[in-house]
């Protein structure tokens, strides 16, 4: 896998590889988040999905979360790696990898790394359910934050 | 010539990835007033513009060899 903080990929993704690019010898923790594919939404259910990227902007917009995240907590380290393609039920979309001095800020800097990925970051889902499909959007119900920052209901 | 990039539902509604307009200069919305012209069922107010990968202002302007995106609200994660 790349050596890249802020990948897009069409490969299954390393957990440990991601964990392993912010491990520092500072860090009293590294928070791991794990987004996977959900078979069930509201009674409906998913039979596979496929996610679509602009793939160089989304990488910059990935970089810029972790930039914002060092704006926040300065000592932070962060590493995602986001997949595209066709997931099954189960498979692994995207890694959050954070490390901190302690351990409260890697929860808050990962919390609010997925939360500003729904925000920003140019990657769409494409649902397949047994009867038909549909690209999801706007999955916050909200204007997205083109270059300003989420305000905290957005982290609640 | 200015070049548009088209993604997910647009890109089906469009049925292609990329176009290009032989204009020299154009502003954002005259962007997307030309796209809506062209496609009158793609949603181009529900999408976000960015500009050679940075999201812009309707008021902004776009030069030639630049590349405009239409990104509609995003489903990652």
């Amino acid at each position: 896998m790349s050596e890249k903080l802020f990948l897009i990929t069409d490969e299954v993704i390393s957990i440990q590889e991601v964990v392993d690019k912010v491990v520092h010898p500072n860090a009293g923790a590294i928070n791991t988040f794990i987004g996977t594919v959900r078979e069930m939404t509201k009674g409906k259910k998913t039979i596979y999905l496929k996610y679509d990227a602009y793939v160089s902007m989304a990488e910059k917009k990935l970089a810029q979360i972790g930039d914002e995240i060092q704006e926040r907590w300065p000592d932070a380290l962060v590493a995602i790696t986001h997949r595209i393609g066709r997931l099954d039920i189960t498979d692994i979309a995207v890694v959050i990898a954070v490390s901190t001095p302690h351990r409260a800020d890697s929860y808050d800097a990962s919390r609010y790394a997925i939360e500003r990925i729904k925000e920003i970051v140019p990657i769409w889902k494409k649902e397949h359910w047994e009867d038909g499909e549909k690209w999801m959007g706007d999955q916050l119900e909200k204007t997205p934050y083109p270059t300003g920052k989420p305000e905290g209901e957005h982290l609640s | 010539m200015i070049k548009v990039l088209f993604f997910a539902e647009l890109e089906e509604i469009v049925g292609s990835r990329e176009l290009t307009i032989e204009k020299a200069e154009l502003t954002v919305n005259e962007v997307k007033e030309y796209l809506k012209d062209k496609f009158p069922t793609l949603p181009v107010d529900r999408a976000m513009i960015a500009v050679n990968e940075e999201y812009v202002e309707d008021t902004d302007v776009v030069k030639s060899d630049d590349i405009v995106a239409l990104v509609p609200p995003v489903s990652g994660g």
